[in-house]
């Protein structure tokens, strides 16, 4: 994988949804103020008649849109995700999920690379509740290009969807003949000494750390799993099986997202040891994204220490000669 | 008409108790006749209720008049025998806990059998304790139960008729009045104003009443009119227990729809809670319980004796 460039997930998505709207004159969007910051603005230039400004009501905005979507219309709504993953949770659960309509949710200025706005607007425990809820899909692209094929295959399958995506400009390194589908994590380098599961703007600083690695001669393995919910049971399987250790990597908290995900198939299917980068249970805060990745320990340089401690982990011949670890 | 229970008639329990076929039509009725199937109704609510063993008795019983004329009156366009009929109107339960009215009115409708209504809230039923669209019960348009949310979903469907499909489907909805406490409900109020849904009837049981006490004494919401006239909605309070009355409220809304008003229209309408049953008249109490059996046969001899 190369450097191809820089740029927003954000703009993945709008330029996705102006594609679905092209395709499909049932897709409809959702506004709550911030269209221009989370791109839906986009598809409301392209498609006025198709657009809608609720507001900053966001669980109005997520029950009108099940509404819309039991009349037969494929809404999408989109907000900073703090506010239309989290706030509008019992609305997601019951009018999305337990109705089982196509309602589609764009999350966006996802973790701590928010930067500036602070604590408050950076959300970083949304994929451990979303993927709790039956029907649900979860989505978190790792750059540009996926985000905006995530968006339209979101848009063409039946059902409640989620997609998280970011504010700031992450690597762009995927193109369109990439592959990428729903409920399929993809090794995007090979090697078997210990696999880096990564989703997000993470998958880059993964692909940074196996070159890191490299230089010790250790060969990674980087598996990008965009797909949170349903999982690539198999992908995840046979990475433990064949490297004998994992390091999960998310802008999210260490609980419940996808190293929760990946321990919970692995518990199962192939226990190993796992490292687990990601915010170690404590709240965002205002700064420049690069000074807060740093800060939360949520780059490369933590993905590949982790690694050199997983492996040392499997080495010793069990999971649990070391002292206990919080969290 | 089941003619097993009566004032003065030697009580069969089994009997009093057994759901009948009867069904009705919809069609424009004069007043007079909605009596025989709103008590219907509510025999059909107390004969569930009692089987279940658990339910919200009140407010199904307190409303079963107002669901008589909205689905027998020639109201809302449905077909019985189609409940996915695409030029239907919408009926969204906002307040899901008063599923045993909507249950009785469809299964009198014809929309499913009768005997069906003595699943409600037992393992493997159509007839969830709260409505729940996984259970493809016909008539049920969305799960809901989390209260507030059915408004917003009508609100939705709304705007996908009027303002999206250009069609002259109506929606309506009904919440409770302890439902205006939710907040998001006034968000579903401000919607329904700021896109003009002439095509949307928003009713409020208006009882008084919720499971902790009397509405003002839990949280107050009221003035209730005056909150709807300044959200935007034209308001009509009606005596939700007068089928004239309520006629009224609904042709209004009519009115404003053929018209093309540019308002959503909201009717309050004045009820008791558990009215038709005279132990349970205007008691919050009965907000949540079902009666017991005994409860049960002297509640439908009374209605039996009302008809």
């Amino acid at each position: 994988m190369e450097l191809l460039g820089s740029k927003p997930t954000r703009h993945g998505f709008g330029e996705g949804l102006v594609t679905l709207g092209e395709r499909y004159e049932n897709v409809v969007v959702l506004g709550g103020d911030i269209t221009g910051s989370v791109m839906t603005q986009l598809f409301k230039d392209k498609f006025p008649d198709r657009f809608f400004s609720i507001g900053v009501a966001e669980q109005n905005a997520t029950t009108i849109a099940a509404g819309l979507a039991l009349s037969g219309k494929i809404p999408f709504f989109a907000s900073y995700g703090a506010f239309c993953a989290l706030r509008n949770a019992d609305q997601l659960r019951i009018s999305v999920c337990y109705n089982d309509v196509n309602v589609k949710i764009g999350g966006g200025h996802s973790g701590i690379s928010v930067g500036p706005d602070g604590a408050t607007h950076q959300v970083l425990e949304e994929i451990a509740y979303l993927r709790t809820l039956p029907h649900m899909t979860m989505l978190v692209p790792a750059d540009f290009e996926e985000a905006r094929k995530a968006t339209i295959a979101m848009g063409e399958m039946i059902g409640p969807a989620y997609i998280r995506f970011g504010r700031s400009p992450v690597p762009l390194f995927t193109t369109s003949e990439t592959p990428f589908a729903i409920g399929k994590a993809h090794v995007i380098k090979d090697g078997n000494d210990v696999a880096l599961i990564a989703c997000g703007a993470l998958v880059w600083e993964s692909l940074l750390a196996a070159d890191d690695l490299a230089k010790s001669g250790i060969n990674a393995r980087v598996i990008n799993a965009p797909s949170i919910k349903p999982f690539d049971f198999n992908t995840v399987t046979q990475a433990a099986r064949e490297c004998g250790c994992i390091v999960t990597a998310e802008e999210h908290q260490v609980h419940a997202g996808l190293g929760g995900a990946v321990a919970e198939c692995t518990a199962k299917n192939a226990p190993v040891p796992i490292e687990f980068v990601g915010v170690k249970d404590s709240f965002g805060g205002s700064g420049e994204p690069e000074e807060l990745m740093e800060k939360f320990g949520l780059t490369w340089k933590e993905i590949a220490a982790a690694a050199r401690v997983a492996m040392k982990r499997r080495d010793k011949g069990s999971s649990g000669v070391r002292s206990i670890v919080e969290p | 008409m089941d003619t097993s229970v009566g004032p003065t008639a030697e009580v069969d329990s089994k009997q009093s108790l057994a759901f009948n076929t009867l069904t009705f039509e919809n069609r424009l009725r004069q007043p007079s006749e909605f009596a025989e199937i709103a008590v219907e109704i509510r025999r059909d609510i107390i004969r569930s209720l009692v089987r279940a063993g658990s339910g919200h008795s009140g407010g199904p019983l307190g409303s079963s008049d107002i669901f008589a004329v909205l689905y027998f009156g020639g109201i809302m366009r449905y077909n019985p025998s189609d409940m996915h009929w695409n030029g239907r109107d919408r009926f969204v339960l906002s307040a899901g806990h008063m599923a045993p009215v909507l249950y009785s009115t469809l299964a009198n409708a014809g929309c499913f059998p009768k005997e069906e209504l003595g699943t409600l809230r037992k393992f493997g039923t159509r007839l969830q304790g709260h409505p729940g669209r996984d259970m493809h019960l016909p008539g049920i348009e969305t799960s809901s139960g989390s209260l507030g949310q059915g408004i917003s979903i009508a609100v939705g469907m709304a705007i996908s008729d009027k303002l999206i499909d250009r069609n002259d489907h109506c929606v309506f909805t009904l919440t409770g009045d302890g439902e205006l406490q939710e907040g998001s409900v006034w968000e579903a109020a401000m919607a329904a104003s700021n896109f003009k849904l002439d095509n949307f009837c928003w009713l409020i049981d208006n009882n008084d009443c919720q499971i902790d006490g009397r509405v003002p004494d839990v949280m107050n919401v009221y003035p209730i009119a005056e909150k709807c006239t300044a959200f935007g909605f034209d308001t009509f309070v009606a005596d939700g227990h007068d089928y004239a009355d309520i006629m009224r409220a609904f042709d209004r809304f009519r009115e404003n729809h053929v018209n093309k008003v540019g308002k959503p229209t909201a009717i309050v309408f004045r009820t008791y809670m558990g009215h038709g049953v005279s132990y349970m008249n205007d008691k919050f109490e009965w907000h949540g319980k079902p009666p017991t059996k005994d409860q049960a046969i002297a509640a439908l001899e009374e209605l039996a004796g009302n008809e």
